[in-house]
């Protein structure tokens, strides 16, 4: 009954919270929808006894890149209203079309899926983080580290995508030269 | 009033079509973005439910996956788009046809 009640107050919650942040035209509304719809997704896993990836979810999406995303918005100008792409008609029709092929997919799943069988099956007797230790690192070890290779490149990619020009310490340099440095800068917004 | 598998397949649809028609409407790409966010978190509800209707791991480690997936193409994702923005002083999906494709 209480389960009940939380998936339908947390879909509610969620449809609406991603609804806003597809649909608003400013930019903040659209973030904090978002985060706040992250939160609410949170509380399925929860419900559906996945504690670690509730709170992997919580940890990463909430803290992490929301905080990336409130970040990469201070280099935009985000105050003016977004515009939006005019509806074109066959653009619209395909998308409901790919929807409801998704839906009968998605519907027919379970039916097709009827005898399977689980692969890692859950271990009794032990929590959810757990079991998620056990199979992360006997059978799915090799993935792990392939992932944390890959955020490690991101991480890297980011960095020096991101932080050009950012080994020119302000403090440290004399007059003359800041002002060489916004010669510069003004010289490459120009061009 | 017992929830299925049914019940979060359908919420998962229904997030993702709004994850899709957010993705056809939006001309910033910051926005753009943040859809694609919401179509990565529909298939991780779906992934989780799966994963606690059959009583098997790997759907959470999927979804574990997508996670870090996420995270590393917000990283890079955001800085060519400062850079980008930095260049050319706007993010609309409309001023990015210099290759004329």
């Amino acid at each position: 009954m209480f389960e009940a009640i939380a998936f339908y107050l947390f879909a509610f919650l969620t449809i609406i919270m991603f609804y806003i942040a597809v649909t608003t035209s400013q930019a903040l509304y659209a973030l904090t929808a978002l985060a706040a719809g992250m939160i609410f997704i949170s509380a399925f896993f929860f419900i559906l006894g996945a504690d670690f990836l509730g709170a992997v979810q919580i940890v990463v999406y909430s803290g992490a890149v929301m905080a990336l995303y409130a970040f990469g918005m201070m280099f935009f100008d985000t105050t003016r209203d977004l515009k939006e792409k005019k509806g074109n008609k066959y653009i619209v029709a395909g998308l409901s079309t790919l929807a409801a092929i998704l839906v009968v997919i998605i519907f027919s799943a379970p039916i097709v899926g009827d005898n399977i069988k689980a692969l890692y099956p859950v271990v009794e007797g032990a929590g959810n983080t757990q079991e998620i230790g056990l199979v992360l690192f006997t059978k799915y070890l090799v993935p792990f580290e392939v992932a944390a290779v890959m955020l490690l490149v991101a991480m890297i990619a980011g960095i020096v995508l991101a932080g050009k020009k950012m080994d020119a310490s302000l403090t440290l340099m004399s007059e003359e030269e800041i002002q060489e440095l916004e010669k510069e800068k003004n010289k490459e917004v120009l061009s | 009033m017992d929830i299925g598998l049914n019940h979060y397949l359908v919420l998962s649809t229904i997030l993702f079509s709004i994850g899709l028609v957010g993705v056809m409407r939006r001309k910033n790409l910051l926005m753009l973005f943040l859809a694609t966010e919401i179509l990565l978190n529909s298939v991780n509800i779906a992934f989780v439910a799966i994963s606690h209707y059959y009583g098997d791991l790997t759907g959470q480690m999927f979804a574990f996956f997508v996670i870090a997936i996420a995270a590393s193409e917000v990283a890079v994702g955001l800085g060519l788009l400062i850079v980008w923005h930095k260049r050319h002083n706007n993010i609309d999906l409309d001023t990015m046809s210099s290759m004329r494709g």
